[in-house]
């Protein structure tokens, strides 16, 4: 039983750092790797037609005048 | 009984193979203030300005990494600028890096702004990835023995500039024998 055991936990672990959960170089694009993320059309804002969709759609869905452009919260009334 | 004392013999074995990994993984980190900065001529790196790599031996050296698409990069070359033309007289040599992947891109960048210190790309990033710079731009002051004196990273405008002015003022007025 222990021996099951114990063969089971050894496969486990190498199925965990194998899949690369156990590697920190996996799992961060280094700095000098980002050329892609610092890309335009990577920017949530890149449209203003569907930001300005996006907000509008938030706003009215939070009840909240003014949106993101004012401050207050979502109760509806301010 | 024996079977299972092996088993657990072999795992154990296992496991401290893999501690010792790890701690393997673990201690190659980025270079640090006091390491020893790796030599510029890493294999691919190549002078924008075309001929041969910046003499540093002996020298106050302020290695920066850039790239073409990192804004901060773009704002810190008039300051590295300056600070070439105030003390590259005094033994200061101002080396920029760049780390894009593209060719066509560093060298545009480089004809777009004109900088007039060393301008280098390191094209099959084997350098960055031996000094693993932890954000872009990131400068280090190398003094004249060769190790890290400072560390900066980003660009944050006149701070910035006055932070590295002040620190190559100290180590230009080191001489080899004095330096710690």
């Amino acid at each position: 039983m222990k021996k099951r055991f114990t063969a089971l936990a050894l496969i486990s672990l190498v199925g965990l750092l194998g899949s690369g959960c156990g590697s920190t170089n996996l799992v961060r694009v280094k700095p000098w790797e980002r050329a892609t993320l610092s890309d335009y059309s990577m920017r949530p804002d890149r449209d203003p037609l569907y930001t300005s969709m996006s907000e509008h759609i938030y706003f009215s869905r939070e009840t909240a005048t003014g949106g993101r452009g004012v401050g207050g919260s979502g109760c509806g009334c301010n | 009984m024996s079977s299972l004392l092996k088993t657990l013999n072999s795992a154990r074995t296992f496991a401290l193979a893999l501690t010792f990994a790890f701690v393997v993984v673990a201690a190659r980190g980025e270079i640090k203030v006091g390491d020893a900065f790796p030599l510029l001529n890493a294999p691919g790196m190549t002078n924008l300005a075309g001929g041969d790599l910046p003499a540093v031996a002996g020298k106050v050296v302020l290695v920066d990494f850039w790239a073409s698409w990192c804004a901060p990069c773009k704002a810190s070359f008039p300051a590295m600028g300056r600070l070439h033309q105030a003390f590259s007289a005094q033994g200061l040599v101002v080396v920029a890096i760049s780390v894009d992947d593209k060719p066509a891109a560093a060298t545009a960048f480089w004809k777009r702004l004109a900088p007039p210190f060393a301008t280098l790309h390191d094209r099959d990033r084997s350098l960055v990835e031996q000094v693993i710079v932890p954000a872009m731009p990131t400068s280090y002051l190398v003094g004249r023995d060769g190790r890290v004196r400072f560390i900066h990273r980003g660009f944050r405008g006149e701070a910035t500039e006055r932070e590295l002015r002040e620190q190559v003022q100290i180590l230009l007025t080191e001489t080899l024998t004095s330096t710690p």
